[in-house]
C-alpha cells in the first residue's frame, strides 16, 4: 500500500503496520499515537469553540464579541485567554485537602477525553468499537460526578460545597431520562455499539422517535450544565459554583472539559439520532461514504446539534433549582418511561414490515408528546392559578418562609414553590 | 505474556493497597477516596480479563452510584468531616480473626475450581466471542421466562418498596392540627 493510497482511504495506520512490519512493539506504538492524537484533537478544538460560541452569542445578542487579537474576526483571542491562564500563578488556598484539590481538575479532563474513544467519526474511523459503547460513555460520565465533589469538599469554601451539592444532584437526577431515553434507540438498533446503532438508522432516528432525540437533548444540557440549567453560577447565592476557589488553568480545566463534554454529546446526538457519519440523503442517490466524506458529514451534524447548544444558550433564561428538580422528576422521568414501554411494545409488534414500523413508532411518539404537552400545560394553569389565588390572600403563615411549607392552608397540592423565596429547596 | 502480568501485578497493588488504606485513614472523606481507587482497581481486573461489560458495571455502580453515596453520608453526618479518633478500637483482634477466616473460606472455594488454579486450568485467555456470548447469555437469563426474570423482578421491586420506605421514614410529620395554628 502506497503513502497515496493509505492517504486516500485514511488509513495511515495500515501504512504503518505495513512499513514496520509485525514487530511486538508496534502495536502498543501506533495505540499510543492514536490516543495521543485524538485526545490533542479533542483538546485543541477547544480554541475554536470558545471562539464560536462567543461570536455566535455576540452577533445574537447584538454585539460584535472578540474582535481585536487575530485580524477582523478575534480568531486568536482564545490563544490569548490560553496564554494568559498558563501563565497564572498556581495557587492552593490554605486550609485546602491538596489531594482532592488537585486532583479535581485533572481527572474532569479526563473523564471528558476518556469519553470520545468509541466515537465513530467516518467508517472505519474510531477509537475502539466497543459493543458496550453508549453503556461505556454512560459510566465514564458518572465519575465527572466524583471530580465534582472532590472539588467542591477539597476547596474548604461552604460556597464551593454548597455548589458540588447542587452541581451533583442536578446530575444524577438528569442521568435518569438521559439513560432511559438512550434505552429507545438502543432497542431500534438492537445494539449498544455506536458503529451498530449509525448503521442500523436507514431512516434517522431523530425522524422515528423524535420525543426520545428531545428528552435526551435536554438532559444533556443538564449533564453539560449549560443554559436553561447552569444554576451552579448563581452569583448571589453559591457564587460561581463549585469551582469557586480555582484560579489559572486549574479553573481553565473545568471549562475545558465542559466544552470538551458538549461537544462528545452533541456529536452524541448527531451519532445516535441522526445517523452519525452516513448521510441518509446522500446514500438513496446511491453515493457510497467514504472516509473523508464521512468525516465532512460527522463535522457538519455535530457542528449544526453544537450550534444548538449555543442557540440556547444565548436566548434563554436560568431555571430555578426546585423548578430544574420537579421538570425532572415529575415531568421528563415519567415521560420517558413510557416511552420505553411503548417502543419496546411497538418494536416487538410491528418489527415486519418497516415502513408500518416507522410510521407507528413516529405516531405513538406525536400522540405521546401532545398528550405529555397538554398534561404539562394542565398542571402549570392550575399551579398559576393557585399562585394567584394566595397572592390575593396572602396566608399568615408566608412569610415564615421555606421552613413551614407543611403549614400551607392549601395543603392538598404538591410543593411547586409557588409563594416562596427563590433559594427555598436548596 | 509478562507484560500483562506486571499489568496484572500493578494492578492488583493498588487495589489492595488502597482497600487497606480504606480502613486504617483518620479522615473518612479520604478513606472514602481510598475506597473509589479500590472499586477501580476491581475494574481493572475486569479489564485485564477482557470483560468491558463488567468493568463497566464496576464503574457505574460502584464509583458512579455507591461511592456518592458514602461521600454523601459522610458529608450529611455532623462533625464527622473532622474526626482525628483512631479508626481502631478493642475489637480490632476479632475483627482480624474474621477476615483471616473469610480468607480462607475464599481460598479453598477457589481452588475447588481447576480453571483458576494457576498452572492447573486452561491458559489461554478467553476468545472474544466466548466474552460476547457470555454477556449476551446474561442478558438473555435476566429476561428469559424460564430461567430468572421473575427473581430479576422481584428484586427489583424489593428495591422500589426499600425506595417508597425510606421516602416514607425521612418524611417529616405532618400534623393537621398544627396546619391553621
Amino acid at each position: 500500500m502506497s503513502l497515496l493510497e493509505a492517504l486516500r482511504t485514511l488509513n495511515l495506520f495500515d501504512y504503518l503496520r505495513e512499513l514496520w512490519g509485525p514487530e511486538p512493539w508496534v502495536e502498543p506504538v501506533l495505540d499510543i499515537i492514536s490516543i495521543m492524537s485524538l485526545s490533542t484533537f479533542c483538546l485543541l478544538i477547544v480554541l475554536f469553540l470558545i471562539w464560536l460560541e462567543r461570536k455566535v452569542i455576540a452577533r445574537m445578542q447584538d454585539r460584535i464579541g472578540p474582535n481585536r487579537v487575530g485580524g477582523k474576526y478575534g480568531a486568536a483571542q482564545t490563544l490569548a485567554d490560553v496564554a494568559k491562564l498558563l501563565t497564572k500563578e498556581m495557587v492552593t488556598p490554605s486550609g485546602a485537602d491538596w489531594a482532592a484539590y488537585n486532583l479535581a481538575p485533572f481527572l474532569i479532563v479526563m473523564t471528558a477525553l476518556l469519553m470520545w474513544a468509541v466515537m465513530p467519526f467516518a467508517p472505519q474511523f474510531i477509537g475502539v468499537d466497543l459493543n458496550i459503547g453508549i453503556f461505556y460513555v454512560l459510566s465514564i460520565s458518572s465519575v465527572s460526578v466524583v471530580c465534582i465533589l472532590l472539588a467542591g469538599w477539597g476547596s474548604n469554601n461552604k460556597y464551593a460545597l454548597l455548589g458540588a451539592f447542587r452541581a451533583v444532584a442536578q446530575l444524577v437526577s438528569y442521568e435518569v431520562p438521559m439513560v432511559i431515553s438512550l434505552i429507545i434507540p438502543i432497542i431500534l438498533a438492537r445494539s449498544m455499539s455506536l458503529v451498530s446503532i449509525s448503521e442500523a438508522q436507514w431512516i434517522p432516528f431523530a425522524a422515528v422517535v423524535p420525543l426520545s432525540a428531545i428528552v435526551f437533548f435536554i438532559s444533556a444540557l443538564a449533564e453539560t450544565g449549560r443554559t436553561p440549567f447552569d444554576l451552579l453560577e448563581a452569583e448571589s447565592e453559591i457564587v460561581a459554583g463549585f469551582h469557586v476557589e480555582y484560579g489559572g488553568m486549574k479553573f481553565g480545566m473545568f471549562f475545558l472539559a465542559e466544552f470538551v463534554s458538549t461537544l462528545f454529546m452533541s456529536s452524541l446526538v448527531a451519532t445516535i439520532y441522526f445517523g452519525g457519519y452516513r448521510s441518509i440523503m446522500l446514500e438513496w442517490f446511491g453515493v457510497a461514504t467514504g472516509p473523508y466524506l464521512g468525516l465532512l458529514i460527522f463535522f457538519i451534524k455535530t457542528f449544526l446539534v453544537y450550534f444548538v447548544f449555543i442557540w440556547i444558550r444565548a436566548t434563554w433564561p436560568r431555571l430555578r433549582i426546585d423548578q430544574m428538580l420537579n421538570f425532572n422528576w415529575k415531568f421528563l422521568v415519567p415521560l420517558s418511561l413510557v416511552m420505553v414501554l411503548v417502543a419496546a411494545l411497538l418494536d416487538r409488534a410491528v418489527s415486519h414490515n418497516q415502513w408500518l414500523w416507522w410510521a407507528a413508532h413516529l405516531g405513538t411518539n406525536i400522540v405521546i408528546g401532545a398528550g405529555a404537552l397538554a398534561f404539562a400545560r394542565r398542571r402549570a394553569n392550575r399551579d398559576n392559578l393557585l399562585e394567584d389565588n394566595e397572592k390575593q390572600a396572602p396566608p399568615a403563615t408566608a412569610s415564615a418562609g421555606p421552613l413551614m411549607e407543611g403549614a400551607d392552608p392549601h395543603g392538598d397540592h404538591d410543593d411547586h414553590g409557588h409563594a416562596v423565596p427563590a433559594p427555598a429547596h436548596d | 505474556m509478562p507484560v500483562m502480568q506486571i499489568i496484572f501485578i500493578i494492578v492488583s497493588a493498588v487495589t489492595l493497597v488502597s482497600a487497606i488504606m480504606v480502613v486504617t485513614d483518620r479522615n473518612l472523606f479520604h478513606a472514602a477516596l481510598w475506597m473509589m481507587l479500590s472499586f477501580l482497581g476491581v475494574a481493572g481486573l475486569y479489564i485485564l480479563l477482557e470483560n468491558g461489560f463488567m468493568a463497566a458495571t464496576q464503574l457505574l455502580v460502584y464509583i458512579g452510584a455507591i461511592s456518592i453515596l458514602v461521600i454523601f453520608a459522610i458529608m450529611m453526618t455532623r462533625r464527622l468531616m473532622s474526626t482525628t479518633e483512631s479508626p481502631y478500637n478493642s475489637q480490632w483482634p476479632w475483627g482480624g480473626l474474621a477476615a483471616l477466616l473469610l480468607l480462607g473460606l475464599l481460598a479453598s472455594v477457589i481452588t475447588q475450581f481447576d480453571s483458576l488454579v494457576p498452572g492447573v486450568g486452561r491458559t489461554a485467555p478467553e476468545t472474544e466471542s466466548a466474552i460476547q456470548s457470555m454477556v449476551t447469555d446474561l442478558g438473555v437469563a435476566f429476561t428469559a421466562s424460564d430461567q430468572y426474570v421473575l427473581v430479576f423482578e422481584l428484586a427489583s421491586v424489593l428495591l422500589l418498596v426499600a425506595l417508597v420506605g425510606s421516602i416514607i421514614v425521612a418524611r417529616p410529620d405532618i400534623d393537621p392540627e398544627e396546619d391553621n395554628s
